[in-house]
């Protein structure tokens, strides 16, 4: 099994990178495109700016073979602005064209709350997904955000609320991502990190 | 709403060594910071914090390779502090681990500091460390902003400064009561509560903890977003797990690991 962990500079690349070989999988840090064909399965972490994450994924001419492992089939999993880039769009960076893999804008928590959203909430699980498995409702994850994506019925399989409800977790086939840092989230976190891990093996 | 109020021990280092004092002075050794760090978040602290309150240049690799050593141990964010002075700085503790950048002295030095590292990393890295004490003297008592370990006055009122700092990108303000701290007399609940109630950013209070009450009492009159403690923590005077039992008794919101 070979997990690609794709490295373009984001903060958290070395703590999902710790995480992973806390469960025995050592990734591959992939910067190249022809590095992500052979991949059994795909991390894209990030944290920080929208803009960062989409500039950097075409610097590294990133963006095509991304697209065409996960219409391939092959296990992904997106973490915070991982999740983000999956959508057309942000209103965090209206010029730029997101990876478009799922439609849909991804906009500001609203200001009615403290934001960024930062700290340990919970999910409300809205459809089983074998990454939630062994998970529930009571379980904490470790949120670090402004912006997030609506709930669609088709994509999120779990919600949080926080201002508004937003995608915590999303399913679409093969494509997984979460607005939390599981690699941050104790264990609940790894527990996630480990079902994710079994669809690659 | 479910987001849970945060526990979070802070390690005081000279660079290789957790240190404690009062008041910033009169420091001891008090362990090893990836000890406490693997003992913590076992124990169910929501994040950690690891100051350089020496902060030196010739210290700076010993730091960053205690940093190194507490990512390792943790399953929880890190925020790093102490002696960040450019974006340089901050990207090197970054690599080292560190989830979230604290600045302070440099920050009202330079305030744009504060706007580059948040175009770098996003605001939710930046924490704008702020050590405020009461001025009693002046013509209207108000909390004054200090700096340099808080020898110097940087002539900023706390509460402007804390709003100053999230318009110019902060994500999260670490509030200590230099009027508290290491006295065991409690948070400040009047300067939490001015500064959590004026700002949009979630606020951690600092200073003054000792028992379970003290912690309650910021979460509910100061309005705290998260509770910093030191010394208490690492004396095993208190422990995370029942201090968590009892918030939860209180109706607080905590999170239990599994």
């Amino acid at each position: 099994m070979t997990v690609a962990l794709i490295d373009y500079g984001a903060g958290n690349v070395p703590s999902v990178e710790r995480a992973l070989q806390k469960l025995g999988v050592t990734p591959r840090r992939v910067t190249r495109p022809d590095e992500l064909a052979c991949a059994s399965a795909i991390v894209l972490p990030g944290v920080g700016h929208y803009a960062a994450i989409i500039r950097a994924l075409d610097a590294q001419n990133l963006r095509r073979p991304l697209i065409e492992s996960l219409s391939r089939g092959t296990p992904f999993l997106g973490i915070c602005l991982g999740l983000q880039a999956l959508y057309a769009a942000s209103e965090e960076a209206p010029s730029l064209s997101g990876l478009g893999v799922l439609t849909g804008a991804v906009k500001s928590l609203p200001p009615t709350v403290k934001l960024p959203h930062m700290g340990w909430n919970r999910l409300r699980i809205l459809s089983p997904s074998p990454v939630l498995e062994g998970i529930s409702d009571a379980d904490y994850f470790y949120f670090a955000h402004t912006f997030a994506a609506a709930t669609t019925a088709e994509t999120s399989v779990a919600a949080c609320d926080y201002g508004e409800p937003f995608t915590a977790v999303l399913q679409r086939a093969n494509v997984f991502a979460t607005q939390f840092h599981p690699e941050k989230s104790g264990a609940a976190g790894a527990r996630l990190l480990q079902n994710f891990l079994r669809l690659a093996a | 709403m479910s987001l849970a109020r945060r526990i979070i021990p802070c390690l005081d280092t000279d660079g290789a060594r957790v240190v404690k004092g009062v008041n910033f002075v009169g420091l001891r050794d008090a362990g090893d910071p990836a000890e406490l760090a693997a003992r913590y978040n076992a124990e169910g602290a929501d994040e950690l914090i690891v100051l350089d309150i020496a902060a030196s240049r010739d210290r700076r690799p010993t730091f960053l390779e205690t940093i190194r050593r507490v990512a390792t141990e943790l399953a929880i964010p890190l925020t790093a502090g102490g002696g960040i002075r450019s974006l340089e700085d901050a990207r090197s503790v970054v690599r080292a681990g560190a989830d979230k950048v604290a600045v302070n002295t440099a920050a009202v030095e330079r305030p744009e500091l504060i706007s580059e590292l948040s175009a770098e990393f996003g605001a939710q890295a930046v924490v704008l460390a702020i050590d405020a004490k009461l001025a009693k003297s002046a013509a209207a008592p108000h909390w004054d902003v200090r700096v340099r370990g808080g020898r110097d006055s940087a002539k900023l009122s706390a509460p402007l400064w804390a709003q100053r700092g999230v318009e110019l990108g902060a994500g999260e303000i670490l509030l200590t009561s230099m009027d508290r701290d290491g006295t065991q007399a409690g948070f400040d609940v009047s300067l939490t509560s001015a500064i959590s109630r004026t700002v949009s950013v979630p606020v951690i209070a600092s200073g003054g903890a000792k028992t379970p009450e003290h912690f309650a009492q910021v979460f509910s009159e100061g309005a705290a977003d998260a509770a910093l403690a030191a010394s208490i923590f690492h004396d095993g005077v208190q422990s995370i797990r029942s201090l968590k039992q009892f918030l939860a008794a209180q109706g607080i919101e905590v999170r239990f690991p599994c």
